[in-house]
């Protein structure tokens, strides 16, 4: 496969007939009528897909007793803002404070990645110098070790250095992953060498050919990882839940297991919980979405 | 690729398998920008990866002064029936099993389909492909908290359906086995199938364009042509797929904790959470250690297997 790392313009594929030209104008009547009975599978999938996160959403907006109406019904009778005040308002689920802390842990982390990953990845594929295959090699053994057999001895080293119950726990740790460094290489190891090489006769050192000529050509491929590494502090969960301990202290994931246990019976509180978490990544999702879904693609086919 | 590139410190053009290459040593350089890198993977990836052998080597409980070392005392521990974690261990592990077997099938088929389906020109295409996605952007507490309700045996959306639909009994998805089950394989297909489905759709378009079109001289039909054409292309994207799904499902954690919460009893307890419950919660560092670790022999022989299985099937 070729390097088509990160490209906004190849999404959907041709494997129809037809010729460039008719393409271009779009299927005939014909083609689309053929198709019909695909639409109606897809459709279907789609209102299996999409329901739940309505109905969800509907509840949040209902009043206790609403919710637990028989027969159920999508819209909310009466409409009301009741469980988010309420959750605004309560001193052990301080919801709006966990979700700054994602925000907080997400941002540190996402930057963090992006600095040490792109340097890493700089070294791996434009630099040559002793011991770099031995690097590699070391970063692709780890990858097949499964996360739980860090998760005692991070827990002991985290205890060790004072963080628990700390930003820096959910934010430090979690950066030294080699995913970023895979996902950048690929992409810089596909930069035309040219540049790099005219930078290097002018006198131009390795730290200023990074700064200036790989960081900027390599834009979309940060973009792309800065997304997919913000997704996934946001929506971490075992480790969060062992290590932060304090209500302030806690993020929206294991935030959201505690407002579980407080408020098991309403609902509408619980399902506000979960919109509250669900919302600012569906809009992240919205925006970007095919850096997302091309992102995952490659990282996980050719990382 | 690192021929006669060491060897001298000035930039020079190679030639390497026919294109123009420049090869320029730099060690220090090299070093230098993988160092913060390389500091936090020392912490973070190589330290506690031996480190947690050192810990499953001990009595290991951190409110206790002394952490006595104690030898292969944890393995063999996990190995004797009738001790202190046996069954409770190798009950984890089962329901992981159990879990893996039913879902790695759907997770692996059902998203190979939907992107048979998606992978066409046609209008709204890319809409229904976002569309399917999205669920795997939520993280697992949005996904087990949702499902939780929607699938409450008393005020659930889906009984609710269901009881328009004519279903009387209340349908115990969330407390009561076989429905755990379902629900777990369920939810999970729900959440992540958009996931494979993206990898699937990424190989289809690794797959010549050519094959169609004889495909399509032949007058083959489209279930013929799926079988002859499109199977055989996508089979080193189906290994990777299905040793993927495989490792995660393996490794569930937040469907168990929040949504069956380890119900009926402790049958539906992963793997994964009983060690994190065990060492974390329980302070047993030292058995939860050597218990990830035979976890992780584990699914690296099935790894090995699978690869295999996966590479013979591939000769024809």
């Amino acid at each position: 496969m070729t390097q088509t790392a990160v490209h906004p313009d190849d999404h959907a594929d041709v494997h129809e007939g037809g010729s460039a030209a008719r393409e271009r104008r779009g299927p005939s009547p014909r083609k689309l009528w053929r198709n019909v009975p695909i639409y109606v599978v897809l459709i279907v999938v789609a209102i299996f897909v999409v329901l739940p996160l309505v109905w969800v959403l509907m509840t949040s907006f209902k009043t206790d007793a609403d919710a637990l109406m028989h027969p159920a019904s999508l819209i909310p009778h009466p409409f009301t803002m009741q469980a988010y005040r309420s959750l605004a308002s309560s001193g052990q689920e301080p919801i709006y404070r966990w979700f700054l802390n994602s925000l907080a842990a997400g941002a540190i982390q996402t930057v963090l990645i992006l600095v040490v990953a792109s340097m890493a990845a700089y070294a791996l594929a434009r630099l040559d110098f002793a011991g770099k295959n031995a690097v590699f090699g070391m970063l692709v053994v780890t990858l097949m070790v499964p996360g739980v057999v860090f998760l005692v001895p991070d827990y002991v080293i985290v205890e060790k250095l004072g963080w628990l119950n700390s930003l820096w726990a959910i934010t430090i740790p979690g950066a030294s992953g080699a995913f970023g460094v895979f996902f950048l290489r690929q992409f810089m190891i596909g930069l035309p060498m040219e540049i790099e090489e005219a930078a290097r006769i002018d006198g131009a050192g390795s730290f200023r050919i990074f700064l200036n000529i790989i960081l900027p050509l390599s834009r979309p491929a940060l973009a792309t990882l800065a997304v997919l590494s913000f997704l996934s502090n946001w929506n971490d969960f075992l480790w969060p839940v062992y290590v932060l301990l304090t209500p302030t202290r806690l993020t929206l994931q294991p935030g959201l297991s505690v407002l579980q246990g407080a408020y098991s019976t309403h609902f509408g509180i619980v399902m506000a919980g979960a919109v509250i978490a669900a919302v600012p990544v569906l809009i992240l999702y919205g925006l970007a979405q095919r850096h997302i879904i091309d992102g995952i693609a490659t990282g996980a086919l050719k990382g | 690729m690192t021929e006669a590139t060491l060897a001298g410190g000035s930039a020079r053009r190679t030639v390497v398998a026919g294109r123009p290459r420049r090869r320029h040593a730099n060690n220090r350089a090299g070093w230098l920008f993988l160092t913060p890198f390389l500091v936090l993977f020392a912490g973070f990836v190589i330290t506690p990866a031996l480190m947690g052998l050192w810990i499953s080597l001990h009595r290991w409980n951190p409110v206790l002064p002394r952490k006595p070392f104690i030898g292969l005392d944890n393995y063999k521990e996990l190995f004797t029936p009738g001790s202190l974690t046996f069954g409770d261990f190798w009950q984890s592990m089962g329901a992981t099993g159990l879990f893996t077997v039913l879902s790695v099938p759907f997770l692996v088929v059902i998203p190979l389909i939907l992107a048979v389906l998606l992978n066409r020109r046609l209008p709204g295409i890319g809409v229904l492909r976002a569309i399917f996605f999205a669920p795997y952007v939520l993280g697992a507490a949005v996904i087990a908290l949702m499902w939780r309700y929607l699938l409450d045996p008393q005020n659930g959306a889906v009984n609710g359906l269901l009881a328009m639909l004519g279903v009387t009994t209340q349908i115990p998805w969330t407390v009561d086995s076989p429905w755990v089950w379902i629900t777990l394989v369920a939810v999970t297909v729900w959440w992540t199938s958009g996931f494979n489905m993206v990898i699937y759709l990424a190989g289809l378009k690794g797959i010549d364009k050519e094959l169609y079109d004889a495909a399509a001289v032949d007058g083959a039909s489209s279930m013929h042509t799926f079988f002859a054409v499109t199977l055989p292309g996508l089979r080193p994207v189906m290994a990777f797929v299905t040793t993927m799904t495989i490792l995660n499902s393996a490794n569930m954690f937040g469907q168990s904790y929040l949504l069956t919460v380890g119900h009926p009893g402790t049958s539906t307890r992963t793997v994964v959470m009983y060690i994190a419950n065990y060492g974390l919660s329980g302070g047993q560092m030292g058995a939860a250690s050597a218990m990830s670790y035979v976890l992780f022999a584990f699914l690296a022989i099935i790894s090995i297997i699978n690869y295999r299985l996966q590479t013979r099937e591939s000769r024809p």
